[in-house]
């Protein structure tokens, strides 16, 4: 691993604050797209031993989706979706939180104990590129369905001109 | 006279029995099951989410069991639930711009950027009912693969391309960002409606309703022909802002359709004429809806637009009034339960009138047939 430079300049700091929510926002969103079977298999094997307790027990709500007219203009509430939130501390206090879409109150508890233990020292980094690149893949594999039922068009010319 | 309503119970049950057996049917035929419904009448589940406004695949499926298929109750049993649940948060505006498009068409731009991606569609099938799918079951190859997928983000045919020359209004702007949103599940509506409110009310309307509305537009009950700019059909990623995190996070994703019109323009002689907009935006993959949806959203902005009122779907408050069904069919429906007491006045101001009418006719007859006497009076 290597170690950061010292900031040099005053923006430094706020960078590397933005940097490490980017990095949380990307695996609090890959997390939230992973079931249930999948996060509790891997935490047995590989983390079944961290302690750790509910700060929130796992709660099934919803959140108000909101959209914009005609995309870009005046905010409308769309409909509601079911959520589930969770919050969990390790022993050393670190917090790990999730909402994830749905109503798998195990899949939330998951994935906020995934959330604490990167938060604490990325321990389930590769778990997280392996399922990040699982969705990517699978997302490609959609969108390449998609794209063979794009269009050719081509004229035939009828007739004859004079 | 008051009449005690009693004795109902046993009969209210055993009723309920009968219901539970003949939901399940013949016992000899398997039971369906809610993956099996979440999977294979997708469109009902997606249909069941809009208009029941939560997006929840397995409690659609689920509704759509419980309610033997009868979709308009399985949206009232998803109203219901809908209110047992706390509400976390409001999402950002979703991103319909960045959208995974799964369909993607415009019926005013051949050549667009992207291209008109079809998409799984019913359109240019022939509605031939295909008995294979009854006799053999189903068993399809995979559908075929294009070396490279389809474009990341796909150019807006309103905003980026007709836009461009300016052919096209604006969404109203600035946008007021501060402004409050309103949200007819927790304020009651007034009239006149903000377009926030009346794009609320669509997106959970009734599906027939709102299509014989956008259908009435066409015919010239509004004056307002459209053209469809651009479908598009996909996921969109949900993000909210919790308050405990301080930064937006990304939550899963959601299904959308989304459809934009393009309508007859508007100028004056000191303005330069351009086209008008519609807007339709529903869960999950629901043309038919959205479409429709974007004629009335259009029709209903007359008054923003100066245009005299001609038809119903102009009326923003006939349509809001009428466009939910969980509300129209607890009206409609609620008159074939017990209105003894109401009835049994009617009959007796029946009975009375008739009585008084009888008498009226009687003396009448009398007097008639003695026209002599009342002659002399």
């Amino acid at each position: 691993m290597t170690a950061k430079a010292a900031p040099t300049k005053a923006t430094d700091h706020l960078r590397t604050d933005d940097d490490a929510i980017a990095a949380r926002q990307r695996w609090m969103g890959v997390l939230a797209r992973t079931d249930q079977a999948t996060l509790e298999a891997e935490w047995t094997d590989k983390f079944g031993d961290v302690s750790w307790k509910h700060l929130r027990e796992p709660q099934i709500g919803m959140v108000m989706v909101r959209s914009r007219a005609g995309g870009a203009g005046q905010r409308f509430n769309l409909g509601e979706m079911t959520v589930t939130r969770c919050a969990v501390t390790l022993a050393d206090g670190t917090v790990g939180h999730s909402y994830v879409k749905g109503r798998d109150r195990i899949q939330a508890q998951y994935a906020a104990l995934f959330d604490a233990v990167m938060l604490r020292d990325q321990a389930a980094s590769t778990f997280i590129d392996t399922l990040a690149e699982k969705q990517a893949t699978a997302k490609r594999d959609h969108a390449r369905k998609v794209a063979a039922t794009k269009v050719d068009f081509f004229t035939l010319v009828r007739g004859e001109d004079e | 006279m008051y009449v005690a309503v009693k004795g109902g119970e046993r009969a209210i049950n055993n009723a309920h029995r009968l219901l539970a057996e003949q939901r399940r049917g013949d016992k000899d035929v398997s039971e369906i099951q809610t993956d099996q419904i979440e999977q294979q009448l997708s469109l009902s589940v997606t249909r069941v989410m809009a208009e029941g406004s939560l997006y929840d695949r397995d409690l659609a499926a689920l509704a759509i069991k419980q309610a033997r298929g009868d979709l308009i109750e399985a949206i009232f049993l998803m109203r219901a639930y809908r209110t047992t649940l706390p509400r976390f948060a409001f999402s950002n505006p979703t991103k319909t711009a960045e959208m995974d498009v799964s369909r993607r068409i415009s019926a005013t731009f051949k050549d667009l950027p992207g291209g008109q991606i079809l998409g799984p569609t019913f359109d240019y099938t022939h509605r031939l009912l295909d008995f294979t799918l009854m006799a053999n079951g189903e068993n399809p190859a995979d559908a075929p693969s294009a070396e490279n997928p389809v474009d990341d983000h796909m150019p807006r045919v309103l905003d980026d391309i007709l836009n461009y020359e300016g052919l096209i209004q604006d969404e109203p702007t600035p946008v007021d960002e501060d402004a409050p949103v309103a949200d007819l599940t927790r304020e009651p509506v007034k009239f006149p409606a903000g377009r926030d409110l009346r794009l609320q009310n669509l997106s959970r309307g009734d599906e027939g309703f709102i299509l014989a509305l956008g259908y009435s537009t066409q015919r010239g009950y509004a004056n307002s022909h459209a053209f469809v700019g651009e479908i598009r059909y996909g996921t969109v990623s949900v993000e909210i802002e919790p308050e405990e995190l301080g930064f937006p996070i990304d939550i899963g994703d959601i299904e959308l359709t989304e459809c934009e019109t393009v309508n007859k323009f508007k100028g004056s002689k000191t303005k330069l004429p351009q086209f008008t907009r519609g807007y339709g935006l529903v869960f999950g993959q629901n043309e038919r809806k959205s479409i429709s949806m974007a004629l009335v959203d259009r029709a209903m902005r007359a008054d923003e637009m100066g245009e005299q009122i001609m038809g119903p779907a102009q009326d923003s408050e006939f349509v809001m009034e009428h466009s939910d069904n969980v509300q129209s069919t607890g009206f409609v429906e609620h008159i074939k339960l017990p209105h003894y007491v109401d009835f049994q006045g009617e009959l007796e101001l029946v009975r009375r009138m008739r009585t008084e009418v009888e008498a009226r006719l009687a003396k009448a007859e009398a007097d008639n047939s003695n026209p002599q006497t009342e002659a002399a009076e």
